[in-house]
């Protein structure tokens, strides 16, 4: 019985989540393109403050965080910020329909593949990265609801004011 | 009557040691799927109910054979009244 229950516990290890990336840690890497084929990588853009989206055209609530985004990155991108969307589906038609019905004025790059997705930990979609100036994660959101955008608008203030 | 043959201890023991090993190795081939991979699942074919009014039918033919309201959800008692 003990060696059964040894095994087991064997099996269930791998199973383990992983340790995500959480609020406070440096930013992990990020180097993707974008449909017009321009070469995006995160560590040009230190100094700004980076508001990260992983989306896909099936997330509904994506569809509802589209207009939100692009006011955002209007309003404030005099400030320094920088909105970024990772889209994450596998036919790149699908991610441009969406943008066709939805389009985004803010910088969308494509990672049909998800490895950033994988090295970001993404745990539900949409989830969204703010990075501080200095390259460090100030909050990680998942979903998108509407009575949240006035909260997360807020810390995007905080975060732009800041200098950490 | 002739009793059946009793299967040696030492060949139920490596019997159950396979059967574990085969299971183990089964399991091995379990992958997670990742939150952005489920796109498929959001497809409109997908959903398990599709059409209101043929779920709505579907419902009371299973209401009326089993004999209960709701007798598709789990829980509560109730009157079996049709």
């Amino acid at each position: 019985m003990n060696r059964l229950l040894i095994l087991l516990a064997l099996i269930a290890l791998p199973a383990a989540p992983a340790l995500a990336a959480g609020v406070g840690d440096t930013a992990p890497a990020l180097a993707l393109t974008t449909p017009a084929g321009e070469k995006i990588n995160l560590t040009e853009h230190h100094g700004q403050v980076v508001y990260l989206d992983f989306w896909a055209s099936w997330c509904t609530p994506c569809r509802k965080s589209f207009p939100w985004m692009n006011s955002m990155q209007e309003k404030y991108r005099a400030q320094g910020l920088l909105i970024l969307a990772v889209n994450l589906d596998e036919a790149r038609a699908d991610a441009e329909r969406f943008l066709a019905e939805t389009p985004a004025s803010f910088t969308v790059v494509l990672d049909p593949k998800g490895e950033s997705a994988r090295s970001w930990k993404v745990k539900g979609m949409p989830t969204s990265y703010l990075i501080g100036r200095q390259g460090r994660l100030l909050a990680i959101h998942t979903g998108f609801r509407d009575h949240e955008a006035d909260s997360r608008e807020r810390q995007i203030v905080d975060a732009l004011a800041a200098s950490h | 009557m002739k009793p059946t043959v009793a299967k040696g201890r030492s060949s139920m023991r490596w019997r159950q040691v396979t059967e574990l090993a085969l299971l183990l190795l089964a399991l091995a081939g379990c992958a997670p799927v990742e939150p952005w991979q489920k796109g498929h699942l959001a497809q409109p074919g997908m959903a398990l109910d599709r059409d209101p009014l043929e779920r709505q039918m579907s419902t009371h033919v299973f209401e009326s054979k089993e004999g209960a309201r709701a007798g598709d959800t789990a829980g509560g008692g109730g009157c079996g009244c049709n």
